[in-house]
């Protein structure tokens, strides 16, 4: 779930004129009604603001997400898994795809979201600041950072943006394509050897934590909710999403034989709801600052990418640019 | 499952099913090496379509190939638990990626001859790999048009594209004459008619890389590269390496299932 609410503070609306505000109360009427808001329609500069930045930033945390799972690529332990999981990274490219694509549709361009990117101006989830140290990391951040985004994602397919929740309904289905089949990892190490099972609850060790402060800050410090709940962008808190995670992952924990590393997680029968402990928001907000385990690395590998294809891409323009006049001279010669 | 790694009885027919599978995995893996770093995201999909198809070709020929060796080997002890040695891939294909235009130019010259193999296997008179090569042969074929537009793009492209093409091409040409050789075991092989003389195959590529090298506006070396061993397990320095990394799990955990 790549959409934490992590940036400044818009600046300060301006007031608004009389007709602007008329706009405004249809806007809301058709959003409160559950109508979809198409790109030709008129919507408030703020809606259009929320959501690049919202949508930017899950499609970079896809493109992002890319590295960590990437790492294990070529040394994924059996062919079968290796396919499955260049499949798996291939398909989280597909979503920054198409996430780029809607964000495109508000009126920016791909460059310029990537450049946000780059310049490390925009932000991505923070969970892939944290390094991928074994084979088993790779079922944990199927299990559970897939499990996360899907917690977060299922309702963002009811956005009222509609092609940021049309884009949603697709990624949605592979990620939980993705979740199952990390957790199948999951399973397999937690049935092998006494390695396999402990590299399996070392990676729930690592993780859990990071899974957790996914769903953004606890409610009341989230900057950006209260706007993106009456946009009906955002349709549960923070805290109300993460439970709903919490208590969906303890009993798959217990399943698979291992346990969540927090001595506070209680199963309180009153509510229905697993009670877990505090949560580290200084390592969260460190993360977010720019130091975490691999901020560093993951930005660099980006720019690097994306300085080695320069010229691969001028080159691909340079080609269509020939092309084109070519067959306009082909056009002038026939006519 | 040991560590060290396994025997086999290598027929001819295992040793050629051999060769193309370890051409698939080796090349597979090299592409897959690229995902998450391609110049843009539509080749950081489009370069892992190819890795998959490669490495789905190569699990159905490991998978044949331990069938007809018949002492148990599956795809994984075949791909995890070979050495270097016992690799029978093209040297072409294990070459690191290098630049952009390196892993277009080694994808091409590959492509251009696989393609022609597998639509020739289909009428392998061995019906396991006839029916592999009918697969393959849409995959190669979709191969082959992805890297010859973007060889003519870069050849074709900028000053700086059209340099580095001539560069990879200059560098990669001298592992082109192994795609057509065929030794004794193989020869054993095609005279059943289960496989394809690659040296028939000839004709076909040269047609193939003189028409997309005219298009790139790129100039052909002469003649056929020189370099050649990795069908009888003399690789370049290369191959330790990728094997030594897709390796290490399986090896270092001896008997376990993942
Ligand atoms: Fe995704
Ligand atoms: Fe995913």
């Amino acid at each position: 779930m790549y959409t934490q609410a992590l940036n400044a503070r818009d600046a300060v609306a301006q007031p608004l004129s009389a007709e602007e505000t008329a706009k405004s109360a249809a806007f809301q009427a058709r959003v409160d009604d559950e109508q979809r808001i198409e790109p030709n329609d008129w919507m408030p500069e703020a809606y259009r603001r929320t959501l690049v930045r919202q949508i930017s930033q899950h499609a970079h945390s896809e493109i992002v997400g890319m590295l960590p799972e990437g790492n294990w690529i070529t040394r994924a332990p059996s062919l079968k898994r290796k396919a499955a999981l260049l499949a798996k990274v291939q398909d989280e490219g597909g979503h920054g795809l198409y996430l780029y694509a809607a964000a495109e549709t508000l009126g920016v361009s791909r460059e310029e979201v990537v450049d946000q990117l780059l310049s490390g101006k925009a932000k991505y989830s923070s969970i892939f600041n944290y390094p991928t140290l074994t084979w088993a990391d790779i079922g944990a951040i199927g299990w559970l950072v897939d499990g996360a985004a899907i917690m977060n994602q299922i309702p963002l397919c009811r956005c009222s943006y509609g092609p940021y929740a049309r884009a949603m309904i697709r990624i949605c289905k592979e990620e939980s394509f993705h979740q199952r089949q990390g957790y199948e990892i999951m399973l397999t190490l937690s049935a092998g050897t006494a390695e396999q099972k402990a590299l399996a609850q070392d990676a729930l060790n690592r993780w859990w934590w990071p899974c957790l402060m996914m769903f953004g800050p606890p409610d009341g410090e989230s900057q950006h909710s209260d706007a993106s709940t009456r946009w009906k962008i955002k349709r549960f808190s923070n805290d109300q999403l993460r439970q709903k995670f919490v208590d969906a992952t303890v009993p798959q924990a217990h399943f698979l034989g291992l346990t969540p590393p927090d001595p506070e997680l209680a199963f309180d029968e009153a509510s229905g709801h697993w009670r877990f402990g505090e949560i580290d928001w200084e390592e969260f907000r460190q993360v977010l600052a720019g130091n975490g385990p691999c901020n560093r690395d993951r930005l660099r590998v980006r720019r690097k990418a994306h300085a080695d294809g320069a010229w691969v891409r001028e080159a691909a323009l340079a080609f269509a640019e020939k092309r084109r006049a070519r067959k306009a001279d082909a056009e002038k010669q026939a006519a | 499952m040991p560590t060290t790694s396994i025997t086999l009885s290598e027929t001819p027919l295992v040793g050629t099913v051999l060769r193309r599978a370890d051409d698939a995995l080796v090349l597979g893996h090299r592409l897959s090496e690229w995902c998450g770093h391609a110049p843009m995201l539509e080749e950081d999909i489009a370069l892992a379509n190819v890795a998959l198809d490669l490495i789905g070709q190569a699990r159905t020929l490991y998978a044949y190939a331990g069938e007809i060796e018949g002492s148990g080997h599956d795809e994984d002890a075949l791909a995890f638990l070979r050495d270097s040695r016992q690799y029978r891939n093209l040297l072409l294909v294990e070459q690191p990626n290098g630049d952009f235009a390196e892993t277009i130019v080694r994808q091409f010259l590959y492509a251009a001859f696989a393609d022609p193999y597998w639509r020739a296997m289909t009428a392998s008179t061995d019906p396991r790999l006839a029916e592999i090569a009918a697969k393959a042969e849409k995959e190669s074929a979709y191969h082959l048009r992805h890297a010859a537009e973007w060889l003519i793009r870069l050849g074709d492209g900028t000053q700086e594209s059209h340099h580095r093409a001539a560069g990879a091409l200059e560098a990669l040409w001298i592992y082109t004459g192994e795609l057509f050789e065929v030794d004794a075991m193989e020869r054993a092989v095609v005279e059943t008619g289960a496989a394809v003389d690659p040296a028939s195959l000839r004709a076909t590529w040269d047609a193939t890389v003189d028409a997309v090298l005219g298009e790139a506006t790129l100039t052909r070396p002469a003649g056929l590269g020189v370099q050649t061993g990795g069908r009888s397990g003399r690789h370049t320095e290369h191959l330790g390496h990728l094997l030594a990394e897709m390796q290490s799990l399986p090896r270092t955990y001896p008997g376990a299932t993942w």
